[in-house]
């Protein structure tokens, strides 16, 4: 959706700067998540990436990102074709010297996307548990906070040509990605499955048939969740404001269909593995209420609640599935990451060609919007990572990670009462 | 195997994009779309059989 940079009002502003201020709980609660589906041993090591990346991810943005994603109405590098100029590329200042910080719109969307590049490449470290080095993971989120994440935010959020593709080429409104179901969760997912493929499985994990290595805290997991859930109403919210000019008085519904999508998607992944499996799953329970929260931030500003609760249920539906079929085809993917953010994130792009009101045509920008994600994002993530492993391998040695990555790389444990001498590889 | 499956989810996007950008809102630009979605679905599928049979890392 391509939008004229119109200014908020002093109570849509501070709304927005509020709601912005929530957006790091996301993070914390993926982090949380990610720590408690790996084992015990790396513990420690999992809390500090994810800080660590963040931290990186939110300096790189600042220095080259930003530049590359801009925004609507700002300067952009333009293709012309057929008489009709697309704009491909942000052509801002490097560090954010072209934005004054007075609360203007630009200010918001720069505030906000220094926590959306966190939060996309806090989702990769999920897919890499116990067995990712911290100085890898740091080097390739720099790849995706400089290149992949501002060149796709800028071809939705930044005015490019997927939200070009309403005026330009009569598709709907133009691609839509209110909280960035595409943007950040399928960006970040697509990562993730990038760099699950280039690590391997960790060791023992398939050595034994039908050996699941089951993560060491749940109740983690579930505080977790709970967070992401504070977090991705200011997310879906500060979003929806700044990306499709949503007035304040959505944001109730934003904060419904959020937690209802989330509660049918719980709701939905227990029962299924309840049937399957004789008993409920809780770790898989919990991928759905995160998967819920992942497929209804693309359209959360645009449909009613039973609408929410559908794409939902789909959802819920989605990820027991896609799980198991993932790990039967020998992704080893401990905290389901690429099935909540990478799948969840491409079925909310759809969902919003299914369910979002508007003009004619706008599941063509949806789809294309899906296309550019797995024929562009995932090629580009995985060919910049792949190199990079050539140069800096990702996987810490076989002692390592059997020592476990506290450790082997922060010489501390994050449960010293436990015992750590052992050769079995998987020991807590 | 696997690069020809990622060289078919290029395809696919390329595929996409063209029709969008190049045909006009008259012409059947679904059909190319469709299209190009079930080439980059041929590209996932390449790719995931590709990782099938190395399971073990390193």
């Amino acid at each position: 959706m391509q939008l004229p940079p119109t200014a908020l009002t002093e109570t849509g502003t501070a709304t927005c700067m509020l709601c912005i201020f929530l957006v790091p709980l996301t993070g914390a609660g993926l982090a949380l998540i990610n720590t408690g589906f790996g084992r015990s041993r790396s513990a420690s090591h999992s809390m500090l990436s994810a800080m660590c990346v963040f931290a990186v991810a939110v300096l790189v943005f600042l220095f080259i990102g930003f530049a590359f994603q801009g925004y609507t109405g700002r300067p952009a590098h333009l293709l012309s074709i057929g008489g009709r100029q697309w704009n491909l590329l942000g052509a801002d200042r490097f560090m954010m010297r072209g934005v004054v910080f007075n609360g203007s719109t630009v200010s918001l969307v720069a505030c906000l996307q220094l926590f959306s590049v966190g939060i996309a490449a806090m989702i990769p470290l999920g897919a890499g548990s116990d067995r990712w080095r911290l100085g890898a993971s740091c080097a390739s989120t720099a790849l995706l906070a400089g290149i992949t994440y501002p060149i796709f935010a800028h071809w939705v959020w930044g005015g490019g040509w997927l939200a070009q593709l309403g005026g330009l080429a009569l598709c709907g409104n133009g691609a839509i990605d209110v909280g960035g179901a595409g943007v950040i969760q399928a960006v970040g997912g697509l990562a993730a499955l990038s760099i699950s493929w280039i690590l391997g499985p960790r060791h023992g994990k398939y050595e034994m048939s039908g050996m699941a290595i089951p993560g060491h805290n749940i109740v983690m997991v579930l505080f977790g969740c709970a967070l992401t859930l504070i977090g991705w109403l200011g997310l879906d919210t500060a979003g929806a404001m700044l990306f499709t000019g949503a007035p304040i008085a959505t944001m109730p519904l934003i904060a419904v269909n959020n937690v209802v999508a989330a509660s049918i998607a719980l709701l939905t992944a227990l029962i299924v593995t309840g049937v399957r499996f004789t008993k409920p799953d809780a770790s898989i329970s919990a991928n759905g209420f995160v998967i819920g929260l992942v497929s209804i931030s693309g359209v959360c500003a645009m449909v009613s609640p039973p609408e929410a609760a559908a794409i939902g249920l789909v959802a819920g539906l989605l990820v027991p599935f896609s799980v198991e079929w993932l790990d039967r085809l020998g992704f080893d993917d401990p905290s389901g990451a690429i099935s909540v953010h990478a799948a969840g994130g491409l079925w909310g792009v759809i969902a919003v060609g299914i369910f979002a009101q508007g003009r004619p045509g706008q599941w063509l920008a949806q789809v294309a919007m899906v296309a550019a994600l797995l024929g562009f994002v995932l090629p580009l993530t995985y060919c910049l990572n792949l190199l990079l492993n050539r140069f800096y391998p990702y996987r810490i040695h076989k002692d390592g990670e059997r020592q476990g990555l506290d450790m082997s790389e922060l010489g501390a444990g994050a449960y010293p009462e436990l015992a750590q001498a052992t050769n079995d590889h998987l020991y807590r | 195997m696997k690069l020809a499956g990622i060289f078919l989810l290029i395809a696919g996007f390329v595929l996409v994009s063209s029709a969008l950008v190049l045909l006009s809102p008259n012409a059947p630009r679904g059909a190319f779309v469709l299209a190009g979605i079930a080439v980059q679905i041929l590209g996932m599928g390449l790719t995931f059989r590709a990782h099938l049979s190395p399971t073990e890392g390193h």
